[in-house]
């Protein structure tokens, strides 16, 4: 569900879904051609797979350039856009699009940003990074009631019965922060050794020590409740025994995942989970909503972030057609062109 | 050349063929086995593309790498038998190795 507006909607030419490496050169192409661009994404840094899966793999395809991480790479394009002066929304994730009466698009983000656009470019990768989902059943009956995969206010969390399953940063943190206010807290891990921060690590052994929270090696196994109310986490040792936890709240910390996410409701034809495009403008069923990158499919393509940054470009003077559609688009070269070395400070 | 079967959750079995030096990951990937993912594309970064090594095939597979262990404290159902399968290259000894795809990946 997302939140009433806070704010009076922001106007801008395009709105860019997916700050990964395409979605960052999209505001490069688009600003080119003298279009402003917002840019969305749920992680809370730009970068998107490059940051969050492989900061420091080496990629080696990127035309020009020998070998660079991904982090590096999403640095220089950084560089590269700043000309543009593009607007980051971070750690929010559009939950609706929906064309007004003009043609235009009105989208509206998790923590109620409003943004209406001449123009949508989805260059959400592999969709949004959710929280991984342990295999339990019935666990859609407890989510959002008794388990929960992020803490928003610590103080919903006073007073109740809480297992913390995980062994990286983010139990380990939660188990930290959230001890204080608990009734109890056990952490469930599988092992007994972390994936995480050695300091969390020794303070939690030391509440451990101090038997303020409990620490018990395992794994979940089943969830025991009713009308989605938590009253035990069953948990598995290795040797398939079983063993109850008393809990009111399960707090699974697994890492993230991609999942297509809301682009799946917005009325684009999808192929196989991927959004089907032209190989003109890159356009999806919906004129004026483009997808470029990853999310994208159409005969032969290769998910490569250099076919992305081809697409940023074709997808980008389409777009500055469906803008200003009485604008003659003049090609230029970077090299050459002055009006581009103005747009880009070199000049 | 050397053949890997994968046995799905529910029991169904995919045998495909394994070229020596690549992946257990890859090989499911280019022959549509479901049940691996492999969503950051084999940089051992994700763990989506956890299997079960078979008992008969535990010794011969061998363990996990310390990173790699670290990366199945994200993945489900993990067993003293499993691997990431973007860790696991084919040699000549590993043909017919079988490898069982677990419940859900993420």
């Amino acid at each position: 569900m997302s939140k009433a507006p806070t704010s009076e909607p922001i106007n801008t030419d395009a709105v860019i879904i997916g700050a990964g490496p395409i979605g960052l050169f999209a505001v490069f192409e688009l600003g080119l051609l003298d279009l402003k661009a917002h840019v969305i994404d749920i992680l809370p840094k730009p970068g998107g797979q490059c940051a969050e899966l492989y900061p420091e793999k080496p990629i080696y395809d990127i035309p020009g350039v020998p070998v660079i991480s991904g982090e590096g790479l999403v640095e220089k394009l950084l560089q590269q856009i700043k000309p543009f002066s593009p607007q980051f929304h971070l750690g929010e994730r559009v939950e609706s699009l929906t064309r007004q009466k003009d043609g235009s698009f009105w989208l509206a983000t998790d923590i109620g940003t409003v943004i209406e656009a001449k123009v949508v470019v989805v260059a959400a990768g592999g969709g949004s990074f959710e929280s991984k989902k342990p295999p339990l059943a019935d666990l859609a009956d407890y989510e959002g009631k008794s388990v929960f995969y992020l803490v928003r206010r610590i103080e919903d969390f006073r007073g109740k019965r809480i297992v913390v399953a995980g062994g990286g940063d983010s139990a380990l943190d939660w188990t930290l922060n959230l001890a204080p206010v608990a009734k109890s807290l056990t952490l469930l891990h599988r092992r007994d050794q972390f994936r995480a921060a050695p300091d969390s690590v020794s303070k939690m052994k030391a509440l451990v020590a101090e038997k303020k929270i409990a620490f018990e090696l395992g794994q979940l196994h089943s969830l025991e409740g009713e009308g989605g109310k938590l009253s035990r986490v069953v948990a598995r040792r290795e040797d398939k025994s079983t063993f109850p936890l008393e809990a009111d709240v399960l707090l699974p910390f697994f890492g993230l995942t991609m999942r297509l996410g809301p682009v799946a409701n917005w009325g684009l034809k999808l192929e196989d989970g991927l959004i089907a495009v032209d190989t003109e403008k890159f356009q999806s069923s919906e004129p004026g909503i483009f997808a470029i990158g990853d999310i994208n499919t159409y005969p032969g393509k290769l998910k490569l972030i250099l076919s992305g940054f081809h697409e940023a470009a074709l997808m980008a003077q389409a777009a500055a057609k469906v803008v200003n559609p009485d604008k003659r688009i003049v090609f230029q070269y970077t090299t050459t062109s002055t009006s581009l070395h103005k747009k880009l400070g070199v000049s | 050349m050397p053949k890997i079967t994968y046995i799905e959750h529910g029991g169904k079995k995919h045998t495909v063929d394994a070229p020596l030096g690549t992946t257990v990951m890859e090989n499911a990937i280019r022959n549509g086995v479901p049940g691996i993912v492999a969503e950051c594309g084999g940089a051992c970064a994700c763990a989506t593309c956890h299997v079960h090594v078979d008992e008969a095939w535990k010794e011969k597979v061998g363990p996990p790498s310390p990173m790699e262990e670290d990366m199945l404290d994200f993945a489900f159902d993990v067993k003293p038998t499993s691997r990431l399968s973007c860790q696991i290259k084919m040699t000549d000894e590993l043909d017919g190795l079988v490898v069982h795809t677990p419940a859900q990946q993420g």
